[in-house]
């Protein structure tokens, strides 16, 4: 399973890809793996403003329904709407095209309570025991 | 923990993820529930139904005494062939949804659903009425090649004459060298055959069954798959679109309830009920906003709840959001309209005719394009 360096990662399996004052935000591989064909998304809206650990959206497979969590505060300022036409990109492509939204972070701070690669990997492990 | 099939270690093997279903390690998709969906549609795939339970009645009261459990008419099936139908209670509450294997009048094979299998041994065992009644769940594997491509695939390993095996008829022969009850019968609306063997010889059989399909792309598919074949033709599942306290009519399926066979156990309480009118019908439904409905989703007319959401996912093959609810009567006929609650918001529905999907008609010759 890939877990690219330059992302960090949630422990409700989103990643956060940080450019300059805005984060990109996607599921990780794992979850896309664990879910299965994605077959279904509900994404916010351009303005919506998110808080840190809060639901944005919806992800569904064919068997299962899963919320995605904001691994950190702001406005929404881009969301990849292609993606709800075409969302097996998730699991194709899930660090790439599949990104979901981008948001301009409020408290950049909180990137810190976000984990690197190694620590996201460890968690996984840990979780599967 | 949870039981195994005799073909655990090929699934595992062949990298199925594996999830508990009703009791047992099952593997719910190998490659992908989509790609397994299609290939069944298309071509063919492979199933281990093995955990499904098989009872058996034999003896001179046999027929008689299976009679009197079963709603449809057993008298009407001839040896060789197969009856889909209810086991009910006294109060009409459906026990199971069974298909039985009518060998003869002195020995029927019944096909239970695996969360039920102790469940229809003791209610059937207990109202057997002198028959000889035997939990064979244990002595039988079961595979199920499903799809199109599935009669070729099987005619390669058997000498039985398959061509001569009619939908929801059977036989015994070898295939690929191991006994089998050999039927022509199927959860996904597609041609194909379920083969009951001997556990120890599953293996074998599962092995020899790929690599006749190889050619034809012939995989293995999982619960996740079976799941939306079945939907996609509104075939219930026991446990999720009826149980104990739902009857046959109320879930659409009058179709098996002979009440002018003779007595059989609920039968006054289905008549009653038939000449009272139901008060609450399952029927298919499709969304016509975004959104996929899921089993124990409310059913909402004018915002207010009056029904639920018993089977619902996203069609694979129609790519439309299609499910199953109870819904009260006047809301049953096709075409009427309501909504489905989907995390606080109100998803538009519309009753529509079943099986949401069938198979498309080749194009006529000389039809204009």
């Amino acid at each position: 399973m890939n877990f690219p360096e330059d992302l960090q990662y949630t422990r409700e399996h989103e990643w956060c890809r940080v450019k300059g004052g805005r984060a990109v935000v996607g599921i990780t591989d794992h979850a896309q793996d664990a879910l299965g064909d994605v077959v279904y998304l509900e994404l916010p809206k351009v303005g919506d403003v998110l808080k840190k650990g809060e639901t944005f959206g919806v992800v569904e497979s064919t068997k299962a329904v899963s919320d995605l969590f904001a691994p950190v505060s702001g406005k929404v300022v881009e969301v990849n709407d292609p993606l709800v036409d075409a969302p097996e990109t998730v699991n194709e492509d899930p660090y790439e095209e599949g990104w979901m939204i981008q948001v301009e972070m409020s408290d950049p701070k909180e990137l810190k309570e976000l984990l690197d690669p190694a620590a996201y990997r460890k968690f996984l492990e840990e979780e599967a025991e | 923990m949870a039981q195994r099939t005799p073909l655990y270690d090929v699934h595992v093997k062949a990298g199925a993820r594996i999830v508990e279903f009703a009791g047992w390690d099952m593997p719910v998709q190998y490659t992908g529930i989509l790609d397994e969906h299609e290939a069944v549609r298309t071509r063919a795939g492979l199933f281990d139904v093995s955990h499904m339970g098989e009872v058996v009645f034999r003896g001179p009261k046999a027929l008689a005494s299976l009679q009197r459990l079963f709603t449809n008419d057993l008298a009407k099936c001839a040896d060789g062939q197969a009856m889909y139908g209810c086991l009910c209670r006294d109060t009409g509450g459906i026990v199971d949804d069974v298909v039985v294997y009518r060998r003869s009048a002195t020995d029927l094979l019944v096909c239970v659903n695996a969360a039920n299998r102790q469940k229809d041994f003791d209610w059937l065992h207990g109202h057997a009425g002198g028959a000889d009644v035997q939990n064979e769940s244990d002595a039988w594997a079961q595979l199920a090649l499903q799809g199109p491509a599935a009669a070729a695939v099987v005619q390669k390993l058997t000498a039985v004459r398959l061509g001569s095996v009619g939908t929801y008829r059977f036989t015994t022969g070898d295939v690929a060298g191991v006994p089998c009850i050999v039927a022509r019968t199927g959860y996904t609306g597609e041609d194909g055959f379920e083969l009951f063997c001997p556990p120890g010889r599953a293996p074998a059989l599962w092995g020899a069954l790929l690599e006749a399909g190889a050619a034809a792309r012939v995989i293995p598919a999982g619960l996740g798959a079976r799941d939306s074949l079945r939907l996609e033709m509104a075939y219930r599942l026991y446990g999720s679109d009826m149980d104990d306290d739902t009857t046959p009519l109320e879930a659409g399926l009058g179709w098996v309830v002979k009440l002018d066979k003779g007595d059989f156990v609920g039968r006054e309480a289905l008549a009653r009920q038939k000449e009272a009118g139901v008060p609450r019908k399952l029927v298919g439904f499709t969304l016509t906003d975004p959104g996929i409905p899921r089993h124990g989703y409310r059913v909402l007319r004018d915002g207010q709840p009056v029904g639920v959401v018993t089977s619902g996912t996203r069609s694979p093959s129609l790519e439309i959001a299609v499910g199953l609810a109870y819904v009260p009567a006047p809301l049953a006929a096709e075409g009427s309209t309501f909504a489905v609650e989907i995390r606080g918001r109100a998803a538009a529905a519309r009753v529509v005719k079943t099986p949401f999907y069938s198979k498309p008609k080749p194009a006529s010759p000389g039809a204009a394009p």
